[in-house]
């Protein structure tokens, strides 16, 4: 009977996690992948996936992309169900990006300033052009740079810039001369979506929050949607860093802070036009992405999307989906919207059956109202 | 399983769990928001409803979980297994001796007794979402207890289709105060909540929602005087135990319009041919 392939299966359910597993082996001819294989050479994985986890360990999410077979939204999803059983023992100091080891360091609007640009490694410049020595692992193509190019550059940042110690952003030089808006410094601790249900109007602490968790691809399409004018910001890149920054924490019992380890992140300030409103003078506005890892594509869509957040708190017209908090947080989680959209492959016969007996009933009454439409006409 | 802590959770979030069922069963039918957890198991598989029941399980507890009505559908065996994995609870399939039951989409054709507790799995906590896509709008129509939107809906669709369109997930007022979804329950199991002896706790995991129906209050399916709430079930009797008033799942057997009718609730079927084969 057709039924026992839908219902029941203790059997099925280990026979397909079985099939699952072969699957995920693939040719056992083949040699199998390592952890420390993915993590070394897949890291713009390993970080997309520790971002949208909230989870920094690349150890953990190199085994999740395993696990998950390269679905890095499955893999983002078994860290956050690991992350999500820790125990919680202190909260770390906000990172001071100005003090990181920088490895990458733009700016789009001005050609050299302090700190200088340090392109990094980046795709950047790279032709697309699929390089069939790397198939075999085979010695860089003959157009690629010599090594010595490497050596030629300052390692770890502008030497000007590590020399000072500190790096100062872009929009302090705005700042100097008061024409961005200052940052809004909060005293209260920030909240934590993860623990405290998100309510609506939803503070920015949440809200960057929830963008830094948030799904790439759709921040990525939310703000190319605000440049194609569905809420405009003209925004311009101020900044873009990379590179590794310390934290830190504060054990009561010490009274002073310790470092516990460095991370690497990609922080993002847009510098956006404001035209002024009876309360403020026209000046810049900012919108602002940090996220875990090498990830300019999602820190660069994040500064959009926040940015367009603040419409109402800037007095300008909220009309489209970027600008409206409320669709943007509750749709930007992909954890959840990959669960929602896929849990209708569940059985849903309760459900359809009853709307079976309704329409059911609809087409009879309506065939009964027709028929005796047709003897009316006839009489 | 001894990395992790009996049921899963951690004991401070059982406790913030429990804290939002208390002011659940408090205010019966009121959404209460909680600080729902990333689950192993993905949104929309119950992430709600498992997060309730490893709240209030105990060592003694007897858990049945269903999906569709049935023990045995793939979801419900994934979700009993992770129970039985990680609280190490006995389980059954029989309504009558389980202490917690959870479900997604039925409610037992076996009456329920005091003591019992009901964990519904629920994927829209907002019964006003189809009307109102802003939970901000929508939670402030709670507040002022200003339902005339779902009024209109169940208005229009009698003007146009003669009867109400929505066959599940059908709304229900709660003791006369809050308008609340039952989760997508068919409506021929709502009359099951009013002043059922039973607890019904009701988690929605994604959407971060606990709301519940504390035993022997008032559930009433949303009507007119004119046009009473109606009962719809497939008008056949089960194939397989005959029952007459269950709940049928329609089952095609050929491509020919061949249809057998059987009750979606297994277990309430079983029993059934159970005492009729030792007559």
């Amino acid at each position: 009977m057709a039924y026992v392939a839908v219902k029941g299966g203790e059997r099925a359910i280990d026979a397909a996690h079985a099939w699952l597993a072969e699957e995920r082996r693939g040719d056992p001819d083949v040699p199998e992948i390592t952890i420390a294989q993915i993590g070394e050479q897949l890291g713009r994985a390993v970080d997309r996936v520790m971002a949208e986890a909230s989870c920094y360990d690349p150890a953990l999410a190199s085994l999740a992309i395993k696990q998950a077979q390269g679905d890095l939204i499955e893999a983002a999803f078994l860290l956050r169900a690991y992350r999500t059983t820790l125990p919680r023992f202190a909260a770390a100091r906000p990172i001071d990006t100005d003090a990181m080891q920088i490895s990458r360091r733009i700016s789009a609007i001005y050609k050299d300033l302090p700190g200088g640009q340090v392109l990094g490694p980046t795709y950047d410049y790279t032709h697309r052009l699929l390089d069939f020595r790397l198939a075999d692992g085979a010695p860089p193509a003959d157009d690629s740079p010599p090594a010595s190019a490497l050596q030629d550059m300052p390692k770890n940042g502008a030497e000007e810039g590590a020399a000072a110690g500190r790096m100062k952003p872009v929009s302090a030089i705005l700042a100097h001369e008061g024409l961005i808006e200052e940052d809004d410094v909060a005293d209260a601790p920030p909240g934590d979506l993860t623990r405290e249900p998100l309510a609506f109007p939803a503070g920015r602490d949440l809200r960057l929050q929830a963008l830094a968790r948030g799904d790439e691809g759709f921040l990525l399409s939310l703000g190319y949607s605000t440049q194609r004018g569905w809420g405009g910001t003209h925004p311009f890149v101020g900044e873009i860093r990379v590179g590794e920054v310390a934290i830190e924490i504060d054990p009561p019992e010490l009274g002073f802070p310790i470092e516990i380890g460095d991370i690497i992140v990609t922080e993002c300030q847009m510098v956006n036009q404001f035209k002024g409103s009876k309360a403020a003078p026209p000046q810049f506005t900012r919108g602002y992405g940090l996220c875990f890892g090498h990830g300019e594509r999602k820190a660069m869509a994040m500064a959009l999307v926040d940015r367009a957040m603040r419409a109402e708190e800037l007095g300008e017209e909220v009309i489209a989906p970027a600008q409206t908090i409320e669709f943007v947080l509750s749709h930007c989680d992909n954890i959840e919207a990959t669960g929602f959209v896929e849990h209708l492959k569940l059985p849903h016969y309760v459900d359809f059956q009853s709307e079976l007996e309704t329409i059911r009933r609809l087409r009879r009454e309506a065939e009964a109202f027709a028929s005796q439409d047709r003897r009316e006409a006839a009489e | 399983m001894s990395f992790y802590n009996f049921a899963y959770l951690d004991e401070q979030t059982k406790r913030m769990v429990r804290r939002a069922l208390l002011k659940a069963v408090a205010v019966p039918g009121h959404q209460v928001p909680f600080g729902s957890r990333e689950m192993p198991l993905p949104y929309g598989w119950g992430t709600g409803g498992i997060q309730v029941t490893a709240s209030i399980l105990g060592r003694n507890d007897v858990l049945k979980v269903i999906d569709q009505g049935a023990d045995d559908t793939t979801n419900a065996v994934s979700i009993r297994r992770f129970f039985a994995r990680t609280a190490g609870v006995a389980t059954t399939t029989r309504t009558a001796e389980a202490s917690v039951i959870q479900t997604r989409h039925r409610i037992p054709e076996t009456a329920l007794r005091e003591g019992q507790i009901v964990v519904y799995q629920v994927p829209l906590p907002e019964p006003l979402s189809r009307l109102e896509p802003s939970r901000a709008a929508a939670s402030e129509m709670h507040a002022l207890g200003d339902y005339g939107l779902m009024h209109v809906k169940l208005y229009e669709d009698i003007a146009r289709l003669g009867h109400v369109s929505i066959s599940y997930d059908y709304p229900v007022m709660v003791n006369r105060r809050y308008l609340m979804a039952p989760s997508p329950i068919p409506a021929f199991d709502n009359p099951k909540l009013n002043r059922s002896p039973a607890l019904h706790l009701f988690g929605a995991g994604r959407e971060k929602r606990i709301y519940a129906v504390p035993p022997y209050t008032e559930v009433r399916s949303l009507d007119f005087e004119d046009h009473p709430f109606r009962l719809t079930r497939a008008p056949q009797s089960c194939a397989l135990c005959g029952a007459r008033t269950s709940y049928l799942d329609e089952i095609v057997t050929d491509d020919m319009g061949g249809r057998m009718f059987i009750c979606s609730d297994t277990d309430y079927c079983a029993e059934r041919r159970e005492k009729d084969a030792a007559e």
